[in-house]
């Protein structure tokens, strides 16, 4: 170590003097971002899983392309896409749909949405092979009975494929968490303006990065890589490790009442 | 209900207010990197810092501009500007042909000779000195080039990618020694540091602030000092081809900046040499 | 969508693909021997040996390959005086050795987890009544563990697999021109990310396609009647 490096501990204080609270916030940034990047997964996924159960040709082909591509190609080349290329994709549609100015795409925009349509693809691959597997039987008798539609969806389809679904959520989850990484390479961050009263200030203005660009930055500042990156990775399994935690309770929960759990 | 009535005619007025106000100053968003000490970096407190947040600010006071700046990595700059994101690159950036394909530039409002950064212990520290510009008078300095390729054969040659360094680097040498792309001047300084590349192409400018900083008491300058040609005529601030009164208020700016000596003392203050362009 | 600019991208891409497939296949092999040791390793009497086998796999699945990478290529960088007393420091010093590391590191991880699983669903029955003919240990294990297991596998080592070429973009990261390297230099150059994914996505597609119809294949070799249709092409 060269000398005049400091001690692990005094790199990691609170405050102005070390890192620690940036590197928390941070962790919250990179929570946000795979929530807000899973949660958009879903509706994709959903969206896809609908359209390649649906009978329609056209619409089944489209599923299966989208799916096809976006399991095929490196996450990594799809956040360079819509991080490089989103305003120009976003400006071009509107163009085509009549509407003359620009779009801009924010980057926490680009890059949820990247992690979005990656996990949607596996997701509807989850969603489909959870609703295959429900028994059928259930929305006949449910059709029986008079249900259609939304209720159906709601009452029966809904909770049943929830309670297949979670495993194969959970492995994705992790996954998604572990994509949010991906989005340090690009330099993805977010302007917080603080919050003030008057003039007092009760949180001072900053800008977050996620939890990897953050680890670099102070890694680079410092000189002393080690102890930030082994943080970050330390961060980032209990992250995970409390998700396995969570989703194994709500795979109990999920599969409540049901035979041979 | 009454309240209601009361807080929109509030916000109303407010809305009214403001938009006076824009009418008169024109809001511009100027991008840099944040990562290219001096020129423009980040500091503790994460805020944006250097020579081009100071001149910046002088030429929008000048313009009668209210401006705002904000950090964008280097490899995606030019198309967020392109895209809008904001009106004016002031990040380093060179004017190259290549460049004036998408952008528009103003003026140089500085410039500065490029050159190679070794380890001190490094054999390439004994390289021969000299400077050349490469628009004036190729010939020279291409011949002088080549005499240094043989001192480059298997070594590892570092540029930051997407700048004139690494057009420079990939035309003269290429094939003779491997040369690395990093995304940001820092990673360059780091692999260095770390025995991974053998030199950086690098600006001057650039290259003395590492040496300066706390980890640069190992590293150098060395071999000759080039500018001109591939590596830019001289740094500018970008903008959007059809924002031709965006141009020619910063071109009058930079005049006016050249003119009464603001520029000398920034760059004197930041550089401590005279980078004015000479015309 | 200029065909020109397309035909220039991809054949520059196409350079990349040599160390795409160098880097994905190495780690691949390398990672599978790192495998069959942490399963050997969790398989064995000695309880800590286990517990250091599944510790190392909850590690390196539970922290992002990324982190990784840069631990290993920026993080051991700060130890280079360490590892040059020791004629180590070769093996850092290079981003592809680097990469390769954490490539087969993670992968090692994975892929453990895969056999262990697929050698844990190896019916209870076979083995027991392998055990009535007399069998025992090393035999028990190449005729009637190991296959069974490996063979119930081979599905999701596919998967695996096809991360893996995936996992090979990371190593753009740290100065490998590999194949999203590649891209990445190319969109900074022309500005036009979305034809230059076209065709960085379309080589990046063929290949997965080309491993995914072998494994299609090896799958139907290995288990015609169970396994017809399983890992679709």
């Amino acid at each position: 170590m060269p000398t005049g490096a400091k001690s692990y501990f005094e790199l990691m204080q609170w405050g102005p003097n070390g890192w620690l609270d940036e590197m928390v916030f941070a962790t919250g940034l990179t929570l946000i971002v795979a929530l807000t990047g899973f949660l958009l997964g879903l509706v994709f996924g959903g969206i896809a899983a609908a359209g390649r159960m649906s009978g329609h040709r056209l619409l089944e082909r489209v599923s299966i392309t989208y799916t096809t591509i976006l399991r095929g190609v490196p996450d990594l080349l799809v956040i360079y896409l819509f991080y490089f290329g989103g305003s120009a994709i976003v400006t071009a549609i509107g163009n085509k749909l009549g509407y003359d100015g620009f779009i801009g795409v924010p980057g926490f925009v680009a890059g949820t949405l990247a992690i979005g349509l990656v996990s949607g693809a596996y997701q509807s691959e989850v969603i489909r092979g959870s609703f295959l597997a429900m028994p059928s039987g259930e929305i006949e008798a449910a059709r029986a009975f008079g249900m259609s539609g939304l209720t159906l969806v709601r009452r029966i389809v809904g909770p049943q494929v929830l309670r297949y679904a979670v495993p194969g959520l959970g492995n994705i989850w992790q996954l998604v968490l572990k994509e949010a990484a991906l989005v340090a390479v690009v330099g993805l961050a977010v302007h917080w303006a603080g919050i003030k009263i008057g003039d007092v200030v009760l949180i001072h203005e900053t800008r977050f990065s996620d939890l990897l660009r953050q680890a670099h930055v102070a890694a680079g500042s410092t000189r002393q890589p080690f102890p930030f990156y082994i943080t970050c990775a330390a961060f980032y399994l209990a992250l995970t490790t409390l998700s396995t935690w969570l989703f194994r309770r709500a795979e109990a929960w999920a599969r409540r009442g049901m035979r041979g759990s | 209900m009454k309240l209601a009535r009361y807080l929109l005619a509030a916000a109303v007025a407010t809305a009214s207010l403001a938009a006076t106000a824009d009418a008169q100053t024109r809001k511009v968003k100027i991008a840099t990197e944040g990562a290219y000490a001096p020129w423009n970096f980040t500091n503790s407190q994460g805020k944006l810092e250097g020579f081009e947040l100071d001149l910046g600010a002088e030429l929008c006071k000048r313009a009668k501009f209210d401006c705002e700046f904000l950090a964008q990595d280097w490899d995606g700059i030019i198309p967020s500007l392109t895209a809008k994101k904001y009106d004016a690159i002031m990040a380093g950036m060179n004017i190259t042909p290549k460049r004036m394909e998408t952008l528009a530039f103003t003026q140089p409002y500085a410039g500065g000779p490029h050159g190679f950064m070794t380890l001190k212990s490094s054999p390439l520290a004994k390289l021969p000195t000299g400077n050349y510009n490469l628009s004036k008078d190729l010939a020279s300095a291409e011949k002088a080039i080549d005499g240094l390729k043989d001192q480059f054969k298997g070594k590892v040659i570092g540029v930051q990618g997407s700048t004139t360094n690494s057009a420079f680097a990939e035309k003269y040498f290429k094939g003779v020694a491997e040369i690395r792309e990093y995304k940001t001047t820092e990673q360059h300084d780091l692999d260095l540091a770390a025995g991974r590349i053998d030199a950086a192409v690098m600006a001057h400018t650039a290259a003395t602030a590492t040496i300066d900083g706390p980890n640069g008491k190992e590293m150098m300058i060395a071999g000759p000092a080039f500018r001109g040609g591939i590596l830019g005529l001289g740094v500018a601030v970008g903008l959007r081809k059809d924002d031709a009164d965006l141009k020619k208020a910063f071109d009058d700016a930079i005049t006016a900046a050249i003119a009464d000596g603001t520029i000398k003392t920034l760059t004197i203050k930041w550089f401590k040499i005279d980078l004015t362009p000479q015309s | 969508m200029d065909v020109q600019f397309m035909t220039d991208s991809f054949l520059r891409l196409l350079g990349g693909i040599p160390l795409t497939l160098k880097l994905a296949f190495s780690s691949i092999g390398l990672g599978l021997a790192l495998a069959l040791a942490l399963v050997a390793l969790m398989r064995q009497p000695i309880r800590p040996l286990g517990w250091l086998a599944h510790g190392y796999v909850f590690v390196f699945r539970g922290t992002p390959l990324l982190v990784q990478v840069f631990l290993i290529y920026y993080g051991l960088g700060q130890f280079r005086p360490f590892f040059q007393d020791y004629g180590l420091w070769w093996l850092f010093r290079d981003p592809y050795h680097c990469a390769l590391l954490a490539l087969t590191l993670n992968t090692g991880a994975y892929t453990a987890e895969i056999l262990r699983g697929g050698l844990q669903s190896v019916p209870a029955g076979a083995v027991e009544a392998a055990r009535a003919f007399g069998m025992s240990g090393m035999t028990l294990y190449w005729r009637i563990i190991a296959p069974l297991g490996f063979r119930q596998a081979l599905p999701a080592y596919a998967s695996e697999i096809i991360l893996m070429i995936k996992a090979t973009s990371l190593a753009s990261t740290i100065t490998l021109m590999e194949v999203t390297g590649v891209a990445h230099k190319l969109i900074s150059e022309s500005f036009r990310a979305v034809e230059v994914f076209l065709c960085a996505g379309a080589i990046y597609l063929t290949i997965n396609f080309t491993v995914t119809a072998v494994f299609s294949l090896l799958e139907r070799w290995v288990a015609p009647d169970l396994n017809a249709g399983v890992t679709k092409p």
